[in-house]
């Protein structure tokens, strides 16, 4: 290489680039040769649906887990992080989803932690004065973070990111938590940083934020990178078409449905607490017999509602009609599904248990736990394997089959095909039509759009306090979905 | 009279309380409760049983032996519910609070045989000496054993069956195993669940009470318990919280306890080396427990 072209590339060379990155999960593809590359001085919006591989590609890039395949280059070096204090002693810092501060301690303190040797009170003050010099970032080093709203709580990590000399700060759907306000706010200590020299890498699913606020754009989508672009080239058209793709799904094809019948179960002005419990959505849903309603909704927002569908959870008012029987598949199935120091007999006959009375009938029990297992084509060794001997698949095939074979009037179901292979996803989706064939109501939710759009009849789109009926077509759920948000913000 | 004999029923009489509140201990464990106040339940069950069996075996004869077994285990029960409400009600971690209703109990036992249930001379810090209609029948004449032992035996198959063959000893192992799955998956009312495995695990310990001074001390003291309520601890960990196992159990730490007194007496060897016995076993077993991963136990460390 001669001089001039080793100049230019000095020049140009991006601060922080990930070249050919692969990481697979039990055989599960998550990232499929992704490369991307940020620059000094500048925003960097990388969009995707939930599931996309945005987190996990910065883990990657935070030293968190190590890719299967790719490089990781800082200023044009190779870098190996081997865990995120490698990382961050090459100048990335990260702002997680679920803050890391100790409520407790004093922000000075919050500022130290993760430092070496002495703590000196002096000292950290001396290099928040530093942080708030360049950036125009300030806090006092003296409050309590317990104290703090969560927008201040985020202020902070910044400020910590900063003073611990990072150059690239990496931040997981950091508006999440904020209102519209903190979130103006949040951009302008963002771009202040940025000004200052630093690169600002924003995960988000929420279009707002990139368009508004990303000098450039990467998406990615299943685990490909499908876009990676100047924002200023690029129009909100483009960006949802890349974030949703246009090709049709491979899982499985639309199928006509018989006729729905009568009301299974029928929610009627019914207040249901949000996942913060902070605040109450009203709602009225009619579900029929012999019909598939999807549910959708960002970062859990549909849970409330599906747990007050499947009778697990009361709402605070209103009007709920459920019929008698209701089988229930929660997404947690290791913690909310299955008993792991339970055989699967003993896992058969927990569902059903808080209503038993009398003796247990283990004969007919573990009959009836053979049948599941040959009519749901569980692979295991017999009713007395523990859960965790069988595979995701399995356990999930387990589950379904529990909940299906005493033929429940309305079926309730929280993401059933995640982190299954294409194999046990057909096998769940085959199932749950049977059952609405058979005269169930079927309600589910899928982080999946494309999953919502090929197996449900009717969808619905859940939305901060609201409920919006959409048809089941993937840019229309899509497009509700990230429109709502927008609402959201405004 | 046979000295072998005479010994062996020691050390079952000895395990009698052990095994009791072994399982009182173990069907709070199982049930996901921590209950670690087994002692003081165990102290509020003897106190009950000595007030119903002075007011009454005058009078009602032999009857008043069941009455006080029922008011210990209905005291015991009493106890534990304070544990279970504050629980429900503040979030006091039951390990704290069953822990302090020990003390409570131990103090209010010296205060009683001080005060009100003092024997008529007030001389002595006890109660009066329960007349014969008013003590546990003897299981073999001729020695100490009583049948306390027998009410153990079948105490302990009567769990066991609860645990196997009940809908409701299945909610209880459910809700021990995993609250979350048990709410979810079995819509168990787990608040609820708990709440009687508070009150049986009570129940069970105040029996052991009751059968401790209706069947050896026949009044009662302080220092009636040598700490049959932290020991029971350890017998039902070492049975890994298996009723039957905790009748072995149980009558191996009555062998160790009656033997290291009689090592004592014969061969001067501190009894205190029971203790120590008994204590590396239970630091082993919980070691074991904890790599096999598959004790409540190791659950509840870690969460």
């Amino acid at each position: 290489m001669d001089n001039d072209s080793r100049a230019h590339r000095a020049l140009t060379s991006p601060i922080l680039a990930l070249n050919d990155i692969t990481k697979r999960f039990n055989g599960i593809s998550a990232l499929e040769s992704v490369s991307l590359s940020i620059e000094a001085g500048r925003i960097t919006a990388l969009l995707g649906e939930n599931g996309a591989g945005k987190t996990t590609l910065m883990r990657i890039a935070f030293g968190m887990i190590q890719p299967d395949a790719g490089s990781i280059l800082v200023d044009g070096r190779r870098a190996h992080f081997h865990s995120p204090s490698d990382a961050i002693a090459a100048g990335i810092g990260m702002v997680h989803q679920q803050f890391s501060l100790i409520p407790a301690m004093t922000v000075s303190e919050n500022v130290a932690l993760g430092g070496k040797g002495r703590f000196s009170s002096k000292e950290i003050a001396s290099r928040l004065h530093e942080v708030s010099e360049r950036t125009g970032l300030t806090i006092d080093p003296h409050a309590r973070v317990a104290d703090l709203s969560s927008a201040e709580r985020q202020k902070l990590e910044i400020i910590r990111t900063i003073a611990h000399d990072a150059r690239v700060m990496i931040l997981d759907e950091p508006t999440a938590v904020l209102t519209p306000r903190d979130t103006a706010e949040l951009f302008t200590q963002l771009r202040a940083f940025a000004v200052s020299g630093g690169a600002v890498i924003l995960i988000t699913h929420k279009l707002t934020d990139a368009l508004e606020h990303g000098d450039d754009v990467s998406v990615l989508r299943r685990g490909h990178l499908v876009l990676s672009s100047r924002m200023s080239k690029l129009t909100e058209a483009t960006l949802v078409t890349a974030m949703l793709g246009n090709a049709p799904h491979v899982l499985s094809a639309r199928e006509s449905r018989s006729a729905p019948s009568r009301v299974a179960a029928s929610l009627v002005q019914a207040t249901i607490h949000t996942k913060s419990r902070l605040t109450a959505m009203t709602v009225t849903l009619q579900v029929r017999a012999g019909e598939i309603v999807g549910v959708s909704g960002l970062d859990g927002a549909a849970t409330p509602l599906l747990r007050v569908l499947a009778g697990r959870v009361k709402p605070v008012s209103g009007e709920v009609k459920l019929p008698q029987e209701i089988g229930f598949v929660p997404e947690n199935r290791r913690d909310e599904a299955l008993i792991e120091d339970f055989s699967l007999a003993e896992n058969f006959a927990l569902a059903g248990a808080g209503r038993r009375q009398g003796l247990m009938q283990w004969h007919a029990m573990e009959a009836d736990t053979r049948d599941v297992i040959s009519v749901f084509d569980v692979r295991t060794p017999g009713t007395a394997a523990f859960p965790a001997k069988l595979s995701g698949g399995n356990q999930q095939r387990f589950v379904l089959g529990r909940e299906l074979i005493k033929r429940p009037d309305l079926l309730v179901l929280e993401n059933p095909t995640q982190g299954l292979d294409v194999n046990a996803s057909v096998f769940v989706h085959e199932r749950i039509r049977r059952a609405r064939n058979d005269g169930a109501a079927v309600v589910f939710y899928s982080s999946d759009v494309d999953e919502l759009a090929s197996l449900s009849d009717r969808v619905v789109v859940v939305s901060g306090s609201s409920l919006t009926e959409v048809s089941a077509d993937r840019d229309e759920i899509g497009r509700a979905l990230l429109s709502v948000e927008r609402n959201d913000e405004r | 009279m046979n000295a072998e004999l005479a010994l062996v029923a020691d050390a079952l009489v000895r395990a009698t309380p052990l095994i009791i509140a072994g399982l009182a201990v173990a069907f709070a464990f199982r049930g996901g409760v921590f209950n670690i106040g087994a002692e003081g339940q165990l102290l509020v069950g003897a106190i009950a049983a000595t007030a119903v069996t002075l007011a009454s075996s005058g009078s009602i004869g032999r009857f008043s032996v069941v009455l006080a077994v029922v008011a210990g285990a209905l005291a015991g029960a009493a106890w534990a519910w304070i544990a279970a409400e504050l629980k429900r009600r503040f979030h006091v971690l039951e390990i704290i609070s069953t822990i302090m209703l020990n003390f409570i109990a131990i103090h209010l036992v010296s205060f009683l045989v001080r005060g009100p249930l003092q024997e008529p001379a007030r001389i002595y810090p006890q109660t009066e000496t329960f007349i014969k209609s008013g003590r546990l029948p003897l299981l073999v004449p001729g020695t100490r054993l009583h049948l306390g032992f027998a009410l153990a035996i079948l105490l302990a198959v009567t769990l066991a069956w609860v645990f196997n063959h009940t809908a409701f000893g299945f909610r209880v192992r459910a809700t021990g195993a995993s609250p979350a799955a048990a709410r979810i998956a079995g819509l168990i009312d787990t608040d609820k669940t708990s709440l009687a495995v508070f009150l049986i695990s009570g129940a069970l310990a105040g029996i052991a009470g009751s059968v401790e001074v209706s069947g050896v001390t026949f009044a009662l003291y302080e220092n009636l318990s040598p700490g049959y309520g932290y020991t029971a601890i350890a017998v039902a960990l070492i049975a890994g919280l298996n009723p039957i196992g905790i009748i072995a159990s149980g009558i191996f730490f009555g062998i160790l306890e009656t033997g290291a007194s009689a090592l004592q007496r014969e061969f001067a060897v501190p009894s205190s080396l029971a203790s120590v016995v008994e204590a590396a076993l239970i630091i082993g077993a919980l070691t074991i427990a904890a790599v096999r991963g598959r004790h409540p136990i190791a659950r509840v460390a870690e969460s």
